[in-house]
């Protein structure tokens, strides 16, 4: 695989905008991607007629209930009568987004890109989890009757084995993800708790509890990003989108080892070498890393290099990962404080590191200064790895 | 960020009371298996697991395909392996596909075949949850345990599940 790594437009991210995400919204799909495609245009000080393109995320139509969700969505996202796209890499499609905006840009198509990813996971009754049995093989694995969560437990434990993680540690980041949550105007699950709450929540599929999920969001995120022209005229402060990456495993997901995602290792060395980061641990000041679960943090943590092979749950252990810490991790609040409208979820980590990198995360703001900053999203048969890396200008 | 974000929340009473419309899709699907999967299923009726074994990088893939996604090659052969392997991890579902609590909790993990290193499948396995608890059920070997011959149908669930190996025992 080679990558050109010295792409000479540059980009810069203007605007981000959110609604709360919260299980069963009244607003519709479109009325949520508005809601947030607006606030982010007014954030950069721009209008509709300034926007060139427009990109929008969307995760398995199946979850809204509704087909051809991108162009369902369109008008809603400023789409209508320009070039619109919808992109898609399941769980990943968060990060994926902006990463498609990135090239819209750099490659001197567009100027000024509206970025809009939205997610109403509410409306599959009585449970979305069971809308999931889709995304399992139809020939081998459905006839077994699946749940969802049953996939990533034996992630997790693969895990947990590999590295001898406990289960006490893994439910740190839950506690600090929650309580980070306290101060994001988005959150849903912000809450102060306990380890000993976590481990006493109800048990789903051992080792997963219901204390180490993300909970059933709706919600939507969306970003203005532009090329270095325009930023320099509207803007002091653009957050540039200094490397890029993306990686897809096999599904053969049962054939490879689960404890180690090498697939997140591949999207991060793309967009670490663009960026010209040769030591993550130590140049990324602040990181938005996919937490749908809490082991994920860790184990994506692992794959993005900021931590050696079972190295995060001790780093977590230590406080390094606090918000206070020496490498901030999620402190928005991550998926399971914020909550998790799927490719919404991902696209408010990006925008979560726009804010961080700018100074303006008011009460999430991390201590130490933020001038690099990483989000990184997550998909599919635990196979897509999307990363974004961002520096404040 | 000290303002208040757009978005109109329901209390699940509101959402009960809320103008909605209804509707449940009837989708209904027939997958053909396609040209590896039709004669592993095939096997399963015959109780035997089969593979494909890439003639370039050797590799045995369970479920076999075709082509070897390493070499991006056709497979050049049939092999059949014992239906014995490893379980490299295993995890105790207390619900259901629906999130309905299951009376009976079950178990579930991926067995790594002996004759094909690298090749797993999932599956029920019959053993305690307590060995899953205590991680004891990392490394066990186990053999596949089959339907009566005329039960099968040529489906994943010919299989019943996989179980220990006792001691002696192949
Ligand atoms: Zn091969």
């Amino acid at each position: 695989m080679k990558t050109n790594i010295y792409v000479k437009r540059r980009v810069a991210v203007v605007g981000a905008g959110l609604t709360l995400f919260r299980r069963r919204m009244l607003e519709t799909p479109k009325e949520l991607a508005w809601e947030a495609a607006k606030m982010a245009l007014d954030w950069a000080g721009l209008e509709l007629d300034d926007v060139d393109a427009v990109v929008i995320g969307s995760a398995p139509d199946a979850f809204d209930g509704v087909h051809m969700k991108g162009e369902y969505l369109a008008d809603g996202s400023g789409g209508w009568g320009r070039p619109t796209m919808r992109v898609y890499v399941g769980g990943g499609t968060g990060v994926f987004t902006p990463i498609a905006g990135w090239w819209h840009v750099a490659s001197g198509l567009f100027d000024v890109v509206l970025v809009v990813a939205e997610e109403k996971m509410s409306p599959a009754q009585p449970h979305p989890q069971f809308v999931f049995k889709h995304i399992w093989d139809p020939i081998l694995e459905r006839p077994l009757n699946p749940n969802l969560i049953w996939i990533f437990a034996m992630e997790m434990h693969r895990y947990m084995y590999k590295y001898n993680v406990r289960k006490e540690d893994i439910a740190l980041v839950s506690v600090k993800n929650k309580r980070n949550a306290l101060d994001h105007p988005a959150a849903q699950l912000a809450a102060k708790i306990t380890v000993e709450d976590v481990l006493n929540s109800e048990v789903l599929v051992y080792p997963v509890q219901r204390l180490d999920i993300s909970p059933v969001t709706d919600g939507a995120a969306a970003l203005v990003m532009v090329s270095e022209k325009v930023a320099r005229r509207i803007t002091d402060s653009p957050v540039w989108v200094e490397g890029v990456g993306w990686a897809l495993d096999s599904t053969q997901w049962t054939n490879r080892e689960l404890a180690y995602p090498k697939y997140v290792e591949v999207a991060a060395r793309m967009a670490y070498r663009m960026a010209g980061i040769n030591n993550p641990r130590k140049e990324i000041d602040v990181a938005e890393v996919y937490d749908p679960f809490d082991y994920k943090e860790l184990h994506h943590m692992e794959g993005l290099m900021l931590a050696r092979k079972g190295e995060a749950p001790i780093l977590t252990r230590e406080g390094v990962t606090e918000r206070d810490g020496d490498l901030p991790v999620n402190p928005s609040g991550g998926l399971l404080g914020v909550g998790n409208p799927i490719a919404a979820a991902g696209l408010m980590k990006v925008a979560e590191i726009f804010w961080q990198l700018r100074g303006e995360a008011g009460g999430r703001q991390v201590k130490k200064p933020a001038y690099t900053g990483l989000a990184q999203a997550w998909g599919d048969l635990m196979q897509a790895g999307t990363v974004i890396v961002m520096r404040a200008g | 960020m000290g303002y208040k974000l757009p978005g109109t929340p329901l209390k699940r009473a509101e959402f009960e009371k809320a103008f909605k419309v209804e509707d449940k899709p009837e989708a209904k699907y027939a997958w053909a298996a396609g040209q590896a999967l039709s004669r592993f299923l095939e096997e399963l009726k015959n109780g035997r697991i089969v593979g494909r074994r890439c003639r370039n990088c050797g590799k045995i893939l369970i479920p076999p395909r075709m082509y070897c996604e390493h070499c991006f090659r056709p497979t050049g052969e049939w092999v059949y392996v014992r239906p014995v392997g490893r379980i490299v991890t295993a995890v105790v579902s207390y619900i259901a596909a629906t999130r309905e609590r299951l009376e009976k909790p079950e178990v579930i993990g991926i067995v790594e075949f002996e004759d094909a290193p690298g090749s797993g499948i999932f599956h029920r396995l019959n053993i305690d949850p307590e060995l899953v608890i205590s991680r004891k059920a990392f490394g066990m070997r186990v053999k596949a345990v089959w339907k009566p011959p005329k039960e099968r149908e040529g489906s994943i669930n010919d299989i019943l599940y996989f179980e220990p190996v006792g001691e002696g025992e192949g």
